[in-house]
């Protein structure tokens, strides 16, 4: 049997009448890559934050490498490292200094904490800025500088919250890549992430969570053979709406899905193209010009849907 | 034996890294001394002429030690601020998933913010001077003194600690802080002479901490009664050993 390197059981969490996490289990392998995934206030960075040592679960058991955050916390912070979606670097250090700083803040002398912030400045591609203060960094440099802070301990467990999120495409590609290369090294890494693609791109295994309970786990592969299918979304003008979903029934032979806010008919299907092709062909017949007529994957919202048969909306996110 | 070591060593780096900030962002401090000179000119013109000699002598040998006081108090409250901004900017998340001393980051910001201290007391020292401040108990004595208000700012120090890890919001912590620092600068002898207050008020002026700083720095630079030294020197270990734990501890339960 594998090492077991993260273990959540039934653990909860209020803030005051919030719940944050509601009776939550997780098991984590050593060195895989797993992702934590669910909206704004499903209780992600919470529980990141409990393993992370800086929240007490109300109940439950939470251990690393079988040590209990509760009991065994400053042995728990010498294994792991710690990046979130805040990057918090200090704006008037300069990269370095802030690595050389968390460096020293591990104990390593002067001459290997300067070596440690330089590996890291190499390897996260940071030699350019590394001595300018951080204010002047972009949003993909501070993260990548955050990361690197987290680095600094060699943890065998990285913790990531929100690693990408507000970074714009090309940036977060390269993220994604040096994530990709960190659970390489065999290290053992949770992530939270709003995103299904980022979740799909670097996780062996994700958890969906919402309203603090995991509501579906499984690889990847599992969840979306799960969450089947492609979905065809047509928008029209409000005079033919009723017909257009009359054509939408007819050719999938499935009710249509109707979401009030964007006015969208939508369905999803193993077969989406040729849905998409034959939808069309019946609206030309029937002279309904569509506003908006495409195929995208299942996204973030989709999954919910399906999983939760409701809609995510915006909560308010709990106490940090 | 190590523990102790690494402790020290995480205040040191911590400590170094506030001071940085403080001399990295030059308008703060340049600003935030020009404040308490200001107080200084203020005062010493518009009040100069108006309260007697005969209570105070040379007013601005009255008043020096009491705007020394207000600079120290003032000063202590960026404390606060200070953490309550590296809660909201998540630094305290970052050092609290790291295995340093609990009371590193803490003690590092009280001290990098005692030596801003250092540098506005001398430097209100100087202005002093030049408006006519003369102190005539040597000079030991008058370092003693202002020795001893940096102290005291340094005591004042943890109390703002507290309070920017209760209230976390730097704008609140800062409007919080001038409730009880408002009241304890001008319910004092740091203006003008208790004498003239309502006797119910004196109760209070005469008892509280800067009353007793200000006087005591008065007579290490004036001459006089040496009690309030030891009185003073009193509030600035109770205040301390009382605030340093509280404040270590939410530190830890920050959330």
């Amino acid at each position: 049997m594998s090492e077991t390197a993260i273990l959540v059981k039934n653990v909860k969490k209020k803030f005051g009448k919030v719940v944050a996490l509601n009776g939550v289990s997780i098991e984590v392998e050593k060195g895989k890559v797993y992702g934590l995934l669910g909206p704004n206030g499903a209780g992600k960075t919470t529980l990141v934050r409990i393993l992370a040592t800086l929240l007490k679960p109300d109940t439950g058991k939470v251990e690393l490498d079988g040590k209990s955050v509760v009991n065994a916390g400053p042995a728990i912070r010498e294994l792991i490292g710690l990046a979130g979606q805040f990057a918090a670097v200090d704006d008037y250090l300069t990269g370095r200094e802030t690595l050389e700083m968390v460096a020293r803040l591990y104990h390593l002398s002067r001459k290997e904490s300067r070596k440690r912030a330089q590996d890291i400045i190499n390897s996260l591609s940071l030699a350019e800025v590394a001595d300018r203060p951080a204010k002047t960094y972009s949003g993909g440099m501070r993260r990548r500088l955050d990361l690197g802070a987290g680095l600094v301990g060699r943890p065998d467990i990285l913790l990531l919250d929100e690693p990408t999120t507000g970074l714009d495409p090309r940036t977060r590609q390269e993220l994604w890549g040096l994530i990709r290369n960190l659970a390489k090294e065999g290290r053992t890494i949770m992530l939270t992430t709003q995103y299904l693609e980022e979740a799909d791109a670097l996780c062996n295994y994700i958890a969906i969570i919402d309203h603090g309970k995991v509501v579906r786990q499984g690889t990847s592969a599992q969840l979306k053979s799960s969450l089947g299918a492609d979905i065809v979304e047509l928008q029209v003008q409000s005079k033919d709406q009723a017909k257009a979903k009359e054509i939408m029934r007819q050719v999938s032979n499935t009710e249509p899905r109707f979401d009030e806010a964007t006015e969208a008919l939508s369905i999803s299907s193993a077969k989406a193209s040729e849905l998409l092709l034959s939808l069309a062909q019946e609206l030309k017949k029937d002279r309904i010009k569509p506003t908006n007529l495409a195929l995208h994957r299942p996204s973030l919202d989709d999954v919910f849907l399906a999983v939760t048969g409701k809609k995510t909306k915006p909560r308010v996110k709990a106490s940090k | 034996m190590k523990r102790v070591r690494y402790a020290i060593s995480d205040l040191l780096v911590i400590t170094r890294r506030n001071v940085l900030r403080i001399y990295r962002t030059p308008s703060l401090l340049i600003f935030s001394s020009i404040q308490p000179v200001m107080f200084l000119l203020l005062f010493n013109y518009v009040f100069g002429g108006s309260v007697s000699n005969a209570d105070t002598g040379q007013y601005i040998n009255y008043l020096l030690p009491g705007i020394l006081a207000q600079t120290a108090l003032f000063g202590s409250m960026q404390t606060g601020v200070g953490t309550a901004e590296d809660i909201s900017k998540g630094a305290i998340d970052r050092f609290r998933s790291l295995p340093m001393a609990n009371s590193a980051v803490l003690g590092g910001r009280t001290l990098a913010d005692g030596a801003r201290n250092i540098f506005t007391v001398a430097l209100m020292f100087g202005v002093g001077l030049l408006l006519g401040f003369r102190y005539n108990d040597g000079l030991f004595n008058c370092l003693l003194g202002l020795s001893l208000m940096v102290l005291f700012g340094y005591a004042f120090s943890w109390i703002s600690a507290c309070v920017g890890l209760l209230i976390k919001e730097s704008e609140a912590v800062q409007t919080a802080s001038f409730l009880f620092i408002f009241p304890l600068t001008f319910a004092s002898a740091v203006f003008v002479p208790i004498s003239g207050m309502p006797s119910w008020l004196q109760v209070f002026a005469r008892n509280q901490p800067v009353t007793q700083v200000v006087t005591a720095v008065r007579a290490l630079m004036g001459g006089g009664s040496l009690t309030s030294i030891w009185i003073t020197l009193a509030w600035i270990i109770g205040i301390i050993a009382v605030f340093a734990p509280i404040s270590i501890y939410l530190y830890r339960k920050a959330t």
